[in-house]
């Protein structure tokens, strides 16, 4: 594996323009002050209760994702390239998705096999012909990109359902701004503050017709149980929606109503963070309990914007992200912006014989898989997982990618021995309304903050660092 | 606003008053219990504690004696009681969980420190006098900071009205429930046989419902019987009365009902509860008998409640 990109410093020692205020205040701030802080950062974070569950955890039911107090920072001019190439992607993800629900060209072109749409388990055929307003799928993409040099971002997942952690970049950008004031005084860090807003008029943009000049708006959670429930609160909060569960909702006359201390009340837009198998007990699991009866009938009728559409997995499986270079040619004929990770698909035999032969090399992916389960490290594996991982490729090849284990990007990062490189990556969030696409300059920072780790996700022990893109 | 909201407010509302009036009660109890025998005779006021708290049946089903130990630790931290102080904050921080949209930042900050603090301080329970008292403090400390910090942080819109109401049914029926179980001390105004024995006992009254500065304040009398009765039951002036906590009920429902344009049952209900308060006299609830007056009023109170639920919670 090739020795790691660092944000901050090049090799030979010396630093990258972004991050000269940063290491020349590090260089002024004693190590104590630094751990201060961060022991002050978590007392905040604990008493707001930024938390997520970690399923089947029972003794950390809450549990705090760790948050690193250095930041990591981006230019003006790197984050241009970012946003266009992300305006890009998601533009294309949308044409991608309107279009497998409707005449499908891409299949007739033979650019992507038509069993991988047919045969995926979140291919919805409930929406096949369905007309959703304004042809927006994703309205809330966080796309997980990560940096390999000082000129390649590559896009490392596209997650088209319902992506979370713009609580966090929200959460963390407020409490650095109250800890290290003069951190900020020193440089011009874009704002991130607009996110709530650009969210609420992105969701209010894709209301139906038939919604009144005042499009109500919710937010629906599968509850408190649910990971992501704090940021289901926060955003709740912060939109001044009303957060609401299945039970809070009743369709009649297919449309979608909430029972409020004063009856019920028309719902024009949800955006919904319950997967679509648990939306609506009539058409999709029966014996859930989280979703609403008859939801499926009202947003067939038009009487009721989900955000995002129904379908959308098919958008952010594994197997079809290795396709997204041609979707975007094949959409909008232009070059992708930002690169794939290359990707051998175990299904086709001349790819699975090259991962098989290479597999100690490789990281291996299960198609539907998330959170960074199910997955082979080649290069961190013993023997014997990897001899495991080639029974099941073998047994289900169709299952499984591979990609090279990239040098992801590192970036300085407190340690229980000082400052330390640890990897990173970054999951910007793209809104998509009626009349256009927004990104607020920033994203999610996850960084593994074990050394030598290339596993960010929270489940498995990363943490979180503010992300500044500068302004100029 | 949600139906659901409505709720987990109005019922987290009514854990962080039953929090406290438990951890009073237990207060109270304690200062009884530390008066020599002769003071106060043979009664066990561990017993009348389980009483007043309304889970004396459920008590026995898992203990043999009402102990200082074992009911403390019942009401103060068992898991098997859903009433315990424990149970209380913990319900009261799941509810606001589900309601955070609905809670002002100070209110949510004060209910998520006092469970983390229950868990890291007062996880294994008390282990003496003194560390007891401190848990009781923290838990009326606690109840302070949410109720002040609701009262002055929160808009003044129907979140705050339901949760005042859930306040009040909470409050009515911990002081009627005081006077049921005691109403056996309060003897007829004729009657001057007061010992030590009844002194302290009414001593406890006051003391669960911090009253008893207010009591030397208004009557400016010694203790009697008679006007602990009046205090508790008729007094507009003192928050804890079933008269205060009635007009606020009213108040509240009111302010509701004038916010949504429309009065229903529960408007009704509260009015004839609370005009039934305003037109009695201590006379003749005595005539009528105290135990039949309070349960009559407890009964009234929990059918508010029923009322409540059905009008707007459901």
């Amino acid at each position: 594996m090739a020795i790691a990109f660092d944000e901050m410093n090049v090799p030979g020692g010396d630093l990258r323009p972004a991050y000269r205020e940063l290491s020349r205040w590090l260089k002024e701030t004693p190590p104590d002050a630094l751990e201060y802080r961060r022991q002050e950062a978590e007392l905040l974070f604990r008493r707001i209760g930024i938390t997520f569950a970690v399923y089947g955890d029972a003794e950390a039911q809450e549990r705090l994702i760790p948050f690193d107090v250095i930041p990591r920072i981006i230019s003006a001019k790197e984050w241009a390239t970012l946003e266009s190439g992300l305006k890009q992607r998601v533009r294309a993800l949308n044409m991608f998705l309107r279009d497998i629900y409707h005449s499908r060209d891409i299949l007739r072109a033979n650019i992507i096999p038509d069993d991988l749409i047919f045969q995926n388990p979140v291919f919805r055929p409930e929406m096949n012909g369905q007309d959703v307003p304004h042809d927006v799928y994703v309205h809330i993409a966080g796309i997980d990109i990560v940096r390999t040099d000082a000129d390649n971002f590559i896009v490392l997942e596209d997650n088209a359902r319902t992506p979370s952690g713009v609580s966090y970049m929200l959460e963390n950008r407020e409490i650095m701004m109250r800890l290290f004031p003069d951190l900020f005084a020193r440089h011009r860090v874009a704002p991130v503050e607009r996110y709530p807003d650009a969210l609420l008029s992105t969701l209010r943009s894709v209301a139906p017709l038939s919604a009144s000049a005042e499009p109500t708006v919710a937010l629906m959670t599968p509850g408190v149980y649910n990971s992501a429930y704090y940021e289901h609160s926060f955003l709740a909060d912060k939109l001044g929606i009303e957060l609401v569960e299945g039970r809070d909702l009743v369709v009649k006359s297919d449309e979608v109503f909430m029972r409020t201390t004063e009856g019920l009340k028309r719902v024009d837009v949800i955006y919904r963070r319950v997967d679509d198998d648990f939306l609506d007990p009539l058409t999709f699991r029966p014996d859930s309990a989280l979703g609403v009866p008859g939801l499926m009938s009202a947003y067939a009728a038009g009487n009721v914007t989900l955000a995002n559409a129904v379908g959308t997995g098919i958008a952010d499986d594994k197997a079809i992200y290795s396709y997204m270079p041609q979707v975007v040619k094949f959409y909008l004929g232009e070059e992708p912006i930002l690169k794939n990770v290359p990707t051998w698909r175990c299904r086709e035999p001349k790819d699975l014989s090259y991962v098989l032969d290479h597999l100690g090399d490789l990281v291996v992916k299960e198609v539907h898989g998330s959170g960074g389960y199910g997955m082979l490290i080649g290069p961190a594996a013993t023997k014997a997982t990897i001899e495991a991982f080639r029974d099941k490729l073998k047994r289900e090849p169709e299952g499984f990618i591979a990609q090279p284990t990239l040098a992801l990007s590192t970036c300085p990062t407190c340690t229980a021995s000082g400052l330390a490189p640890r990897h990173v990556d970054l999951r910007p969030f793209v809104l998509t309304g009626s009349k256009q696409v927004t990104i607020v300059p920033g994203g999610l920072t996850r960084v593994a903050l074990k050394e030598g780790s290339l596993v960010v996700n929270s489940s498995q022990g990363g943490g979180t660092k503010d992300t500044w893109i500068l302004d100029e | 606003m949600l139906s659901r909201t409505a709720e987990n407010l109005y019922w987290l509302a009514r854990y962080v008053e039953r929090a406290e009036y438990i951890a009073r009660t237990i207060d109270a109890t304690l200062r009884v219990t530390a008066l020599p025998a002769a003071y106060i005779g043979k009664t066990n006021e561990w017993e009348s504690a389980l009483l007043t708290a309304g889970v004396s049946a459920s008590f026995y089903e898992t203990y043999q004696e009402a102990s200082e130990q074992n009911v403390v630790e019942y009401l103060a931290f068992s898991p098997s009681n859903p009433s315990s102080i424990k149970n209380c904050i913990e319900a009261a921080r799941l509810n606001s969980r589900s309601v955070r949209t609905a809670l002002t930042s100070e209110m949510w900050d004060t209910i998520n420190s006092a469970w983390i603090e229950l868990q890291e301080v007062w996880g294994k329970g008390t282990s003496s006098r003194e560390e007891l008292a401190r848990f009781l403090r923290f838990v009326q400390e606690t109840s302070l900071r949410f109720d002040g910090s609701a009262y002055r942080t929160m808009l003044r819109n129907d979140a705050y009205w339901f949760s005042r109401l859930g306040l009040h049914l909470e409050r009515a029926d911990n002081t009627a429930r005081i006077l049921d179980v005691k109403y056996h001390v309060l003897l007829p105004e004729e009657e001057h046989v007061g010992g030590p024995l009844d002194y302290y006992q009414w001593t406890s009254i006051l003391r669960s419902v911090s009253a008893l500065t207010a009591y030397h304040w208004v009557y400016r009398e010694t203790l009697k019987p008679w006007l602990i009765a009046d205090l508790l039951i008729l007094n507009d002036t003192l928050p804890r009365s079933l008269a205060s906590c009635y007009s606020n009920l009213v108040r509240n429902l009111d302010q509701i009902g004038v916010a949504y344009g429309r009065q229903g049952a529960s408007q009704r209900h509260a009015r004839g509860v609370r005009n039934r308060l305003e037109h009695s006299h201590m006379d003749d609830i005595f005539q009528h008998g105290v135990h039949e007056f309070i349960q009559e009023f407890i009964s009234d109170n929990a059918r508010l409640g029923e009322i409540i639920t059905k009008q707007y919670l459901i």
